[in-house]
């Protein structure tokens, strides 16, 4: 079921997830490297944060499908990333994804800002369309996926990143609400 | 005089080291395996364009080790911002020549957008590279060469070339799983 367009001061107050945390689990699973575009979602509660963090480096790109190649190349000397972007951006690297990602099986782990989502639905019906099929594109092209969009959520980061490196598989990381700095 | 792509590349591989990443594209990489197999030749790039990209990440993960990137001119122009992406992380070892040959030679030589008036070399420029220089004879190439890899990088090179001898075209062995463990293994060895 799909959601009717709901006006922002009428929507449920929800709980965010923590962007601290949501670092800490990137920091947890070993990985330095920030390959990111800007994405609304994440940026004052992620983005920002990691761009002041001396403990990452933050690799700023042009355009998405840059990023999965760069993590891609990264990780044949097993140098840990993570590419943040928006959802449009992940749309717009499919092709890559399905190069790099599924026909060379490379970890490439990716954190999507999910841009127009209502934060009190599952991206699977929200209103805008181009929300609603990120996650049926994703099962389309047999990619593992997880949301994290509610407080513990978080906690799963360490080991999705893991499981990508030791399979040699990409894994996205759907943020559905946005983070809180804290 | 014209400048043969393989005759190029002949000219760059005294040049190379055995601990140098190749990252190589399409004709340039069906030449440059012909011309001069090794495991660290990266040639699993996926998609068109990215193997600027690749080579950045490379350089960025692999900061004692020179990456040089023989590219393709249609393949940069689907990632052109890969430039300035370059340009911008501070990477000093990444060494970028291009097969300028004006057309997509392996998709049937139509000619590229912009053909005869495109100048690779002054994007590298006003992206931000280190150095950049548009060649088009050997001479003037093998003349340059040294001091092009001794020089720290970003280096940008626009090769104006013209196809050389009829490489074949093994797209199975550069997308193969075999090609990725040879380079890993020789990574990381």
């Amino acid at each position: 079921m799909v959601a009717g367009a709901v006006a922002a001061a009428d929507m449920p107050k929800v709980a965010h997830p923590s962007g601290a945390k949501i670092i800490a689990g990137i920091k947890a699973a070993g990985a330095r490297e920030i390959v990111a575009l800007p994405d609304i979602v994440t940026s004052d509660g992620l983005l920002w944060p990691v761009s002041r963090d001396p403990d990452f480096r933050l690799t700023r790109i042009c355009k998405e499908d840059e990023g999965v190649s760069i993590c891609g190349a990264m990780s044949y000397n097993g140098t840990r990333a993570v590419l943040m972007m928006q959802q449009t951006g992940l749309m717009d690297s499919l092709n890559v994804i399905r190069a790099i990602g599924v026909d060379y099986e490379l970890p490439v782990v990716m954190m999507v800002g999910l841009q127009g989502k209502e934060p009190h639905l599952h991206p699977d019906q929200s209103s805008a369309y181009g929300v609603r099929i990120i996650r049926p594109v994703l099962d389309a092209m047999e990619l593992t996926h997880s949301l994290i969009e509610a407080p513990g959520d978080e906690v799963h980061i360490p080991q999705m990143i893991e499981a990508a490196y030791a399979a040699s598989r990409p894994h996205i990381f759907l943020i559905g609400r946005s983070p809180e700095a804290a | 005089m014209t400048l043969r792509r393989d005759d190029a590349l002949k000219a760059l591989i005294p040049h190379v080291r055995e601990e140098d990443i190749v990252v190589a594209v399409y004709q340039s990489c069906f030449d440059w395996l012909a011309l001069y197999p090794r495991d660290l030749n990266y040639v699993a790039v996926g998609a068109m364009g990215q193997a600027s990209s690749h080579g950045l990440g490379l350089a960025l993960a692999n900061p004692d080790r020179r990456v040089i990137v023989l590219d393709g001119d249609g393949s940069l122009l689907m990632n052109l911002g890969s430039l300035v992406t370059i340009a911008s992380a501070g990477v000093t070892n990444l060494y970028h020549f291009l097969s300028a040959n004006r057309v997509y030679e392996v998709n049937g030589s139509h000619p590229l957008p912009g053909a005869d008036t495109v100048d690779f070399a002054a994007m590298a420029q006003a992206a931000g590279y280190a150095g950049f220089r548009s060649i088009a004879e050997l001479d003037a190439f093998e003349a340059a060469l040294p001091g092009i890899l001794a020089a720290p990088g970003p280096q940008f090179t626009a090769l104006e070339i013209v196809a050389g001898e009829p490489y074949p075209r093994d797209y199975a062995y550069i997308h193969s799983a075999e090609a990725r463990a040879s380079f890993r293994q020789a990574l990381n060895g």
